[in-house]
């Protein structure tokens, strides 16, 4: 028996109350986006158009790019390190950490971060590792994972946040009101601010020219986490490196926008290195790890595009898979659009345990049409289809094209095969013992065949 | 989506009949012809066609999409412009195939791409035509799905004034239009649950201005939710738009 793809399985296994807050979640994203986009910029098409155009000079000259970053970084009083894997990100972090004696750190939103599993490794070696985000504290509290690149409880109702903060002794009775819960964990949180040494942040730029950091937040977290401690220490994929500064107006203008609807951010920090003399605090030290993890494995790939991705999220908002499925669905870091391409060749071993994603598409191209670097996200996909099924990997319900091949290149043949198709509307075919064909007719109805009436009807008409 | 801009125009034109119109709605394809006939423009069907290769390609099996796509190529061959009544399967000529083969291009795939146009888009961009002149006999509510493979192309302008130009005619806009009708071939086969799902959402939305007809410009996506409407007790009337413009004229 054909199984049906795990995507859907696990689409079909969903509870409603999860499903429910995808849906909401995501189209309400959708639709402000595009408000916002539409309300400001007669034409969005040209700058995200400019800002693919920004992104790919970078990647195409990135080597340049990250040697006159660190230049300028280093030329900052910035300590800049290079992780090739995973692990080397881990250990780099932790060494840094136990040079300079820290136990306690808070960290904000950092996908990169999620993507090699900082944090339970921190904790794991002794490091108390706080996430500041409100979003990922609770997935902290939770011990769940983040669903949604942007809003990482996504997935989750006040109801269950409130029983979570309850039965963590975040809160002292049960409360879902919203304002409530936030005035709650921003309790708990400035406490842990002031107990920090250290603070983890990613970063969402890096401008090559100035070695300048841009970070967005929109709970100011991330300052928080710096403003106290002696430590930052920025994690940052080798792709988040834009030429000048003055591109950042192109892309600050796009994120905000495309992820939350936003003008701009709440908080947008330009991190200029360590604390200077005349500063009255922030963080002595500064050390900025670049990570490849195989990020140049993807730039070398036919879907190298993927790399101008600016992790709004609009492509998870917008696609109708994500939303029936959940970003949980997608078994890694990223789900959604954006990491049904991603995920199968960043972590280049998992291919063929990943290879099912980029099908979970009906190649709609809702991700691409809301993308604000214009990745073009279908073609990515159907390029990966392709890559499995050179290398052999058939993921479940594959449908075997060869006979079709056979019959749409024998032209006599598909003509007497569509005049045979009225046999169908003769035939109980909901019947038949093939469990792809009653899965599909157990929902829908098919149409009379009217195979090769047209051919007929053109050929009189000729006469 | 790329959409070729300088394609020739004739009046002489080779009509790509698509494999559903040959196996089920053929009324689709014969509007199709009377209405570019009525436009003045002579209709050829080459007879050895058959279909443009989506269901392989989008499976990833671009060894058997790519013989395919040869012989469509062949069965199109010469310079006349190539006119589709889907969007879907218009794109396939003008855009998956120059992407399955982007390697190594061939000569005849890229004309073929460079001739292709969906049929609303060629009688509204290729041959000037803004107004239609037809007429329903009352008030009619249409809601008017784009279809996902129209996306960065002239058809859904095309399809949203033409329409709007007939006679009693309402364009109803309804919300989230830029969801998927949740066919895409043989997604909805390996993924049954979520493509049913994502159809019963566009149905309701749909159904939320109660049109009095639904159009498309792609039978794929009008079989997919009619099928599921029928199936849930709420049958919708539909038909392609280029069956609006025949049957709407004096």
């Amino acid at each position: 028996m054909i199984g049906n793809q795990l995507i859907d399985q696990y689409a079909r296994n969903i509870s409603d109350e999860k499903q429910h807050s995808v849906i909401s979640g995501s189209a309400a994203g959708t639709e402000k986006r595009y408000q916002v986009l539409h309300k400001d910029y007669p034409d969005p098409d040209a700058i995200r158009k400019l800002a693919a155009s920004i992104k790919d000079h970078t990647l195409h000259h990135l080597g340049d790019y990250l040697a006159k970053a660190e230049q300028a970084l280093v030329s900052r009083g910035v300590n800049v390190h290079f992780a090739a894997t995973d692990e080397d990100a881990r250990q780099t972090i932790l060494s840094i950490l136990q040079g300079h004696g820290v136990t306690q750190l808070t960290k904000s939103k950092s996908m990169a971060a999620e993507e090699i599993h900082l944090n339970p490794f921190l904790i794991e070696n002794g490091v108390e590792c706080l996430e500041s985000d409100l979003g990922e504290f609770i997935i902290q509290l939770d011990d769940d994972e983040p669903s949604h690149i942007v809003k990482p409880i996504i997935h989750k109702n006040r109801r269950e946040i409130a029983a979570t903060f309850l039965r963590e002794g975040i809160a002292a009775d049960y409360n879902d009101d919203p304002e409530t819960i936030t005035r709650r964990a921003r309790v708990h949180l400035r406490e842990k601010y002031m107990q920090a040494q250290a603070g983890i942040t990613g970063g969402n730029f890096v401008c090559a020219d100035t070695g300048r950091v841009a970070l967005v937040t929109n709970e100011g977290n991330s300052r928080f986490g710096m403003a106290p401690v002696g430590v930052h220490i920025a994690l940052i994929g080798i792709e988040k490196i834009i030429p000048q500064e003055k591109d950042l107006a192109v892309f600050l203008n796009l994120l905000g926008r495309s992820a939350t609807g936003q003008q701009l951010t709440v908080y947008t920090e330009f991190i200029n290195g360590p604390k200077s003399a005349n500063q009255p605090d922030g963080p002595e030290h500064m050390h900025v790890v670049f990570m490849d993890n195989g990020r140049t494995d993807v730039l070398a790939s036919n879907c190298k595009e993927i790399l101008r991705c600016i992790r709004c999220g609009a492509c998870q908002n917008v696609c109708p898979v994500y939303r029936q499925a959940s970003g949980h669905a997608y078994r890694s870091t990223y789900g959604g659009p954006v990491g049904a391409v991603l995920s199968p060749i960043l972590f280049g071993s998992r291919f063929p345990e990943l290879a099912d994603l980029p099908k979970a598409s009906s190649l709609c191209g809702a991700c691409n049409e809301v993308c604000p670097v214009d990745i073009p996200i279908p073609d990515l996909l159907l390029r990966l289809r392709d890559k499995a099924h050179r290398e052999h990997i058939h993921s479940p319900a594959a449908i075997p094209m060869s006979p079709f091949a056979t019959l749409a290149t024998s032209p006599s043949l598909w003509r007497t095969a569509m005049t045979m198709s009225k046999a169908m509307n003769h035939l109980p075919i909901q019947v038949a013992p093939i469990k792809p064909l009653q899965d599909w007719l157990g929902q829908r109805t098919l149409p009379d065949s009217h195979g090769g009436d047209f051919r007929k009807w053109m050929k009189n008409r000729k006469k | 989506m790329a959409n070729p801009i300088a394609r020739p125009l004739n009046k002489r034109v080779l009509l790509m009949g698509t494999c559903l119109c040959d196996a089920f709605y053929d009324d689709t394809a014969k509007a199709t012809v009377e209405v570019l006939e009525h436009l003045g423009v002579s209709v050829e069907f080459p007879d050895n066609q058959t279909c443009c290769g989506q269901p392989a390609f989008n499976s990833g099996d671009w060894t058997a999409s790519r013989k395919v796509a040869r012989h469509t190529a062949n069965v199109f061959s010469g310079e006349l412009p190539v006119i589709v009544p889907s969007g879907s399967c218009a794109a396939m000529n003008f855009h998956g195939n120059l992407l399955q083969f982007e390697e190594n291009p061939d000569p005849a795939i890229t004309s073929l791409a460079n001739r292709t146009w969906e049929v609303m888009d060629f009688i509204y961009n290729g041959l000037g035509i803004k107004t239609w002149p037809g007429k329903f006999e009352k008030a009619t509510r249409l809601a008017f799905h784009r279809s996902c493979h129209a996306r960065g192309t002239g058809t859904g302008e095309a399809v949203r004034t033409l329409l709007a130009s007939i006679g009693n005619a309402e364009v109803v806009p309804f919300g989230e239009a830029e969801q998927c009708c949740g066919f895409g071939g043989t997604f909805s086969v390996t993924f049954p649950h979520i493509s049913g799902k994502m159809g019963t959402l566009k149905l309701d939305r749909i159904l939320d201005i109660q049109p009095d007809l639904l159009v498309g410009i792609d039978m794929s996506c009008l079989m997919h939710l009619s099928g599921l409407a029928q199936t849930q007790g709420r049958p919708v009337k539909h038909l392609h738009a280029i069956q609006v413009l025949r049957d709407t004229l004096p």
